[in-house]
């Protein structure tokens, strides 16, 4: 690190200050979000009181309530409860297919702008950034205005004559998709934009001399090289998705619930069942610890790999 | 970074002093959405040179669920209908009006002075009373609406086009009406064709919509829409061709109170505004704005012309008398719980 | 590169590039065009007028409206200041720390809030205010805006401070400065470039949240998007598309001042 003149030897300036500066990092995420986590943990084990609020005893009734159906008043032989984990399945597939979406649109996208000329590029790369940066509630709105019965699209295609009937989309499985491919796109073009940005041609070009098609190119020399920035923007699609509140409240209605809705349901709605939210919430949290775990390992053999 | 710590603690001192002291006093309201006119409020503001904030809310459950979930304490008044005036008291949420705190209590109109909801009216003052049932576009069907059938058993067209409220109280009431069921029973069998008829029915809902349940009438996302008269009033001044009904199996009559809240922090400035909209002048702006029944004599000659006549203000002659929700004991209520959150899951 | 058919172009990803564009760019600019219209109904186009503009500053909701904003600036502010303080002080532990037994977890550390869903957050958040007895209001928005910015924060800081070599602080030391000269008179203005990114993307993220200021907002206490979302439930009136294009407006501001922050940096080592 430090240069061979170096009177403070292999140490850098700022090294032995090292835990000093990390401290109030550790400090407050430790004690506002990894201490709270704990404690929602424990909430996911107490009783429900009768009209809402929790009462410091233990049970397993939320997590019971999630997996097991013991019929409409609790007297039948348990079976399994297909409804909540129906709910997340479809929040799963949901945010799965709006990363595909945004991995279909934002990889030419990225692409495109990254092989453009710096000055022209810089264009781009604005114009990309700024949806980024706009309130996402204000574009799950301006979804909703446009895709509405009386929306602008509906007025247009009515007046055009081009329809007869308004084009139902809103409160469909289908204006959440659109909403949640909507919402999340720029988080994908500019993770896999950095990583094309960074990509070194001349492989490519070596390709070519070789006789090598251009989209067997792309398939087997560009898009393993830029496999990072590609796997960054999926998580960056698919974990918000995978909680998201707005599009499924928005353009959903309350009938195409997804984990978020349903949670959201549980504290500000009429449910009031703190516990079973916070169970459902942990649920959530497992299943995205393990796509994080996979990740990471995978990148972990990617990297040992490459080394051998 | 010194400096950098300064300037965030300089900045948050501002911002926290900023807030407050501009008025002698505050007042912390927890409201149904759109219920009251917003220069209502600023009148009240300034007659008492206090400062006012609202919160809103979108059902009596909501109500319920946010104060048990430790905003109790937070607010001075909220405007529960009345079997959650009830709950509320029942859970020991209410604080006590003494006599001779109101001034204008006796503008109370006679025959909401003494509810069972809350006897001898001790913590609470009428606000507006109105019915609930539904709203149909007569753009989108033109046969007989008054029938609760419409939500529960509607005409094939309909189907997927119905709006109801998020309201468990309310919704669950309406089915026991139109099933023939007296409320609060604890009947298995009875529960288990109320549980049938709305899982049934919830095929041809497409939402469960509140504070939206104007706008997806007016914008015609909905062609039926479980709402409360005067809501749907308010629909039809956006939208003529909505039509609200009054079904011959029956529909449901509520009254919204204003509360006194226990922990109130302004308990002073709450009593005040509750003798504030005790005033017929006030409690009329209330009832022009919201297009509902007020619970306050003197009222009649300060009201819209167009308002006293309107249909959704005056039943058919043939119409039922409505019903109250009633409160149930908690065992039986843990059985009409299970009924909602099955529908809701 | 002067190839007659460049290896690196692919038919079809302009026009790709192109729906790419249409399709952030389309809601957002019919938006704008809306607010423009005279029309009480919001799907009737009644002509141009800047009514709905006059509406939010002087209209009976403005001083809703103001309040909210104000809210959501001075909290953003502040997030932003506290979060990338924070930030600076881990970047360089971090990145000038050397190899240490604490730094994968570290880096965890500051990176979940990135990581767990935001409506986990939120839950996780309101139960350990609810449970520690802290009363809902301005103070807990603020502490939960520190928290999941700091993460945006750190990231550009870090990110700038790793293509900085060490030699600058060396030098100043071997030139008999202080450990505080060497940061705040040669390190700190090489990292400003990240700083200022940082900083805006804190600020921006903690003025978008939504969901975890729903959950531990107090009584009477709204930020902009929580009183636009109460507003947007009733039903998307003219006024929300003018606040949401002034919004808009505020947003392209802030890019182009990033953007700028960047350029600054591009020129320096």
């Amino acid at each position: 690190m430090a240069g061979p003149g170096n009177s403070r030897g292999f140490q850098g300036v700022f090294t032995p200050l090292r835990y000093w500066l990390l401290l109030p990092s550790w400090l407050v995420v430790g004690f506002f979000m990894v201490a709270p986590v704990l404690i929602m943990l424990v909430y996911s084990f107490l009783t429900k009181e009768f009209r809402g609020g929790v009462i410091w005893e233990f049970t397993l009734a939320a997590y019971d309530q999630f997996f097991l159906d013991r019929g409409l008043f609790g007297d039948e032989p348990p079976k399994i409860e297909w409804t909540y984990i129906g709910i997340f399945w479809r929040s799963v597939w949901q945010a799965g297919l709006a990363t595909v979406l945004c991995l279909l649109i934002g990889f030419p996208t990225a692409y495109y702008i990254a092989t453009r000329p710096p000055a022209t590029r810089n264009i781009w790369v604005f114009l990309v950034t700024i949806p980024y940066w706009v309130n996402l509630l204000i574009r799950t709105v301006s979804m909703k205005f446009l895709i509405r019965d009386n929306g602008p699209i509906n007025e247009w295609l009515l007046s055009a004559g081009l329809i007869a009937e308004p084009i139902h989309l809103i409160n469909t499985p289908v204006a959440v998709q659109l909403g949640l491919f909507y919402s999340y796109l720029p988080f994908m073009v500019l993770p896999i934009y950095a990583a094309i940005e960074r990509f070194d041609f001349s492989l490519c070009e070596a390709a070519a001399d070789l006789y090598a098609g251009r989209w067997f190119a792309l398939w087997h020399i560009i898009i393993p090289n830029v496999r990072p920035g590609i796997v960054a923007g999926c998580i960056l699609v698919f974990i918000p998705s995978l909680g998201a509140f707005l599009a499924p409240d928005l353009l959903g209605g309350a009938k195409n619930f997804m984990i978020g809705s349903l949670i959201e349901e549980q504290f500000k709605g009429t449910a009031g069942n703190w516990p079973f939210g916070a169970a459902a919430s942990m649920i959530l949290l497992s299943v995205v610890l393990v796509v994080l775990f996979f990740n990471a390992r995978n990148r972990a053999t990617q990297t040992s790999g490459a080394g051998h | 970074m010194k400096k950098a710590i300064l300037t965030c603690l300089t900045a948050a001192g501002l911002a926290l002093g900023a807030g407050p002291a501009l008025s002698a006093g505050k007042l912390s309201v927890y409201h149904w959405f759109e219920y009251i006119p917003q220069e209502l409020l600023d009148k009240f503001a300034a007659e008492h040179d206090v400062e006012v904030t609202m919160d809103t809310y979108d059902s009596n459950e909501a109500l319920l669920a946010a104060l048990k979930g430790g905003k109790l304490g937070s607010y001075d008044v909220a405007v529960p209908g009345d079997y959650m005036v009830e709950i509320l008291a029942k859970e020991g949420m209410l604080d006590t009006i003494a006599a001779g705190e109101l001034a204008n209590k006796g503008n109370i109109l006679p025959q909401w002075a003494d509810v069972s909801f809350d006897p001898g009216r001790m913590h609470s003052i009428p606000y507006q009373w109105g019915s609930t049932s539904f709203t149909v576009s007569r753009d989108a069907y033109q046969g007989d609406i008054r029938t609760t059938d419409m939500l529960f058993n509607p005409p094939a067209e309909l189907s997927g086009k119905i709006n109801v409220l998020d309201s468990q109280g309310e919704l669950l009431a309406l089915a026991s009406i139109h099933l023939g069921i007296e409320q609060c029973s604890n009947d298995k069998e009875k529960l288990k064709q109320l549980n049938a008829l709305v899982q049934g029915a919830k095929e041809h809902w497409a939402s469960f919509i509140s504070d939206g349940a104007k706008d997806v009438l007016v914008s015609g996302e909905a062609a039926v829409g479980m709402i409360w008269n005067g809501f749907s009033a308010k629909a039809r001044g956006e939208n003529a061709a909505l039509e609200y009904s009054y079904p011959k199996e029956g529909y449901l009559v509520w009254m919204d109170n204003v509360v006194l809240l226990k922990d109130a922090p302004n308990r002073e400035n709450a009593l005040k505004f509750m003798d504030f909209l005790l005033e017929p002048e006030n409690a009329a702006a209330v009832t022009n704005f919201a297009q509902y029944t007020a619970g306050v004599g003197g009222v009649d000659d300060l009201l819209d012309a167009e308002l006293k006549a309107s249909p959704e203000l005056n039943p058919p002659a043939d119409a039922p008398a409505g019903q109250f929700v009633q409160v149930c004991e908690e065992a039986t209520q843990v059985l009409y719980d299970a009924i909602w959150t099955n529908l809701k899951k | 590169m002067a190839r007659k058919t460049d290896i690196r172009h692919y038919q079809g990803f302009l026009p790709m590039t192109v729906l790419c564009m249409v399709l952030l760019y389309g809601p957002l600019i019919i938006v704008m065009v809306y607010s423009f219209n005279d029309s009480l109904s919001i799907t009737r186009w009644g002509g141009f007028s800047l009514r709905w503009y006059y509406d939010v500053f002087f209209g009976l909701e403005a001083p809703k409206f103001q309040k909210a904003a104000f809210n959501s600036f001075s909290i953003a502010t502040m997030a932003a200041i506290t979060s990338t303080t924070i930030a600076v002080a881990a970047a360089v532990g971090m990145i000038r720390g050397g190899q240490f037994r604490a730094k994968t977890a570290s880096f965890a550390l500051i990176s979940l809030p990135l990581m767990v869903p935001e409506i986990v957050t939120a839950v996780a958040t309101l139960i350990f205010f609810t449970t520690i007895g802290f009363t809902a209001g301005y103070a807990t928005i603020l502490v939960a805006h520190i928290v999941f910015c700091i993460p945006f924060a750190y990231l550009p800081i870090a990110a700038r401070l790793e293509g900085i070599e060490n030699i600058y602080e060396e030098a100043a030391m071997d030139l008999y400065a202080s450990r505080a000269q060497a940061f705040f008179q040669v390190l700190m203005p090489l990292m400003l470039p990240g700083i200022i990114s940082g900083f805006l993307l804190a600020f921006v993220i903690s003025l978008d949240d939504f969901i975890i200021t729903n959950f531990v907002k107090g009584a009477g206490i709204e930020t902009l998007p929580t009183a636009i979302f109460g507003a947007v439930k009733q039903g998307i009136k003219p006024n929300i598309m003018a606040i949401s294009t002034l919004l808009l407006l505020l947003s392209f501001v802030f890019v182009t001042l990033s953007w700028f922050a960047g350029r600054m940096g591009s020129k320096n080592p």
